[in-house]
């Protein structure tokens, strides 16, 4: 798009101000958008770390234990607390916003946004419920 | 509370400077002046070269949006008392080039605007015989909210994607095509779907969600951009799933 307005040929000199490298600081809302967009590669560790598992799960006992072992390394564990921090809160803050994107009509009538929340909520308990019943139960 | 407070207003005189300056003034601030009161006492009895944009001073026109102390703001319905005992910084918008002081280059943003074209689109226009296309409140309901923009620009100001990519379409432009889509008068959606889904189009938006935070009409531009997201990945999954001939 031509930035010249088409009234006049001439036009003063614009001030162009660039965003600062830090604009991500600036505000609270900006600080957390970024911090939900850095927790992808937190989630993507996640993926890989579980389809090693799966891997030495496939392989066998002993490959199973050593991958327990590794697991179990200070570095991996922290990694994976952190992980866990930003999965929690990239989950939370999406629920968050997922109203926004579905609007739900029932009878003619716009459900609120907290129900659309809370459903997204209850769905994510009852997953976690049958991962747990699969694991200790099941 | 004093009787004074002290303004902190940026200005920019192209022909005299290459780069903004801030300059304060003084100026009295009773309970019931917002901060365009204070830039008019300025421009009246201290400096009357400053300059910048007002008409309605009542949050309907959209032209006195700046920056306030860091928020993008109507400054017609932005306090002085808010700021106690001040200083209050006056910025221009963000996100947009500087003519001079405190008025900013808007000329992208209208032809943003009209790009999506929003107006009602009919694939067939009634005679006008057939009398009046009619709506019911629910109809209204759907879209009322998306209509109530004023084009005051304080949504693009707190985008942080339309300052880092100037060719983002922008909240505001986005939440008046969806003010058309959900129009049931209107068949003109698959008309702007072919602009909004350009590169940058929706996709363009991360979702920040700031402009909906900053809106003084409550309009949730972000809201509505995360709607046309879902409704064109579900066109786009119809073409492949359903025959053209069927759709």
């Amino acid at each position: 798009m031509s930035e010249r307005p088409a009234y006049t040929e001439y036009h003063p000199r614009w001030l162009r101000r660039q965003p600062s490298t830090y604009w991500w600081l600036e505000r609270r809302a900006y600080l957390s958008f970024i911090t939900r967009e850095l927790s992808s590669i937190f989630i993507a560790w996640f993926v890989v770390y579980l389809l090693l598992l799966v891997r030495a799960v496939s392989r066998g006992d002993s490959s199973y234990q050593e991958f327990l072992a590794w697991s179990r390394h200070p570095v991996v564990l922290v990694l994976n607390v952190v992980t866990l921090l930003f999965v929690v809160f990239h989950a939370v803050t999406w629920f968050k916003l997922a109203p926004k994107a579905m609007v739900v009509h029932l009878r003619g009538k716009q459900l609120p946004a907290a129900l659309i929340s809370a459903s997204n909520y209850g769905a994510w308990v009852a997953a976690t419920a049958l991962v747990l019943w699969l694991l200790l139960g099941g | 509370m004093g009787d004074k407070i002290t303004l902190q207003v940026t200005r920019y005189r192209p022909e005299e400077e290459s780069s903004a300056t801030v300059q304060e003034y003084e100026v009295p601030c009773p309970k019931d002046w917002v901060v365009l009161d204070g830039l008019n006492y300025i421009k009246d009895r201290l400096d009357g070269s400053l300059t910048y944009r007002w008409s309605c001073r009542m949050g309907i026109c959209g032209s006195c949006g700046m920056t306030v102390n860091g928020e993008p703001k109507l400054t017609c319905e932005t306090f002085l008392s808010e700021y106690g005992h001040g200083p209050v910084k006056v910025e221009p918008l963000r996100n947009f080039p500087v003519i001079r002081d405190l008025v900013v280059e808007i000329g992208d943003f209208m032809r943003k605007l009209v790009s999506v074209k929003p107006w009602i689109i009919r694939n067939k226009e009634k005679l006008l015989s057939d009398g009046e296309y009619l709506q019911t409140p629910d109809e209204l309901d759907e879209y009322k909210q998306f209509g109530m923009c004023i084009n005051c620009m304080l949504c693009y100001s707190a985008c942080p994607i339309y300052g880092l990519e100037p060719g983002f379409i922008g909240p505001a432009a986005i939440a008046l095509a969806q003010r058309y889509n959900l129009d049931s008068r209107d068949e003109g959606s698959a008309e702007r779907l072919e602009v909004l889904s350009e590169h940058d189009g929706i996709w363009g938006c991360t979702f920040v969600g700031e402009c909906t935070e900053v809106c003084p009409k409550h309009v949730d531009p972000a809201g509505a951009i995360q709607r046309y997201k879902l409704t064109a990945a579900l066109d786009n999954l119809k073409s492949f799933v359903i025959p053209k001939s069927a759709r």
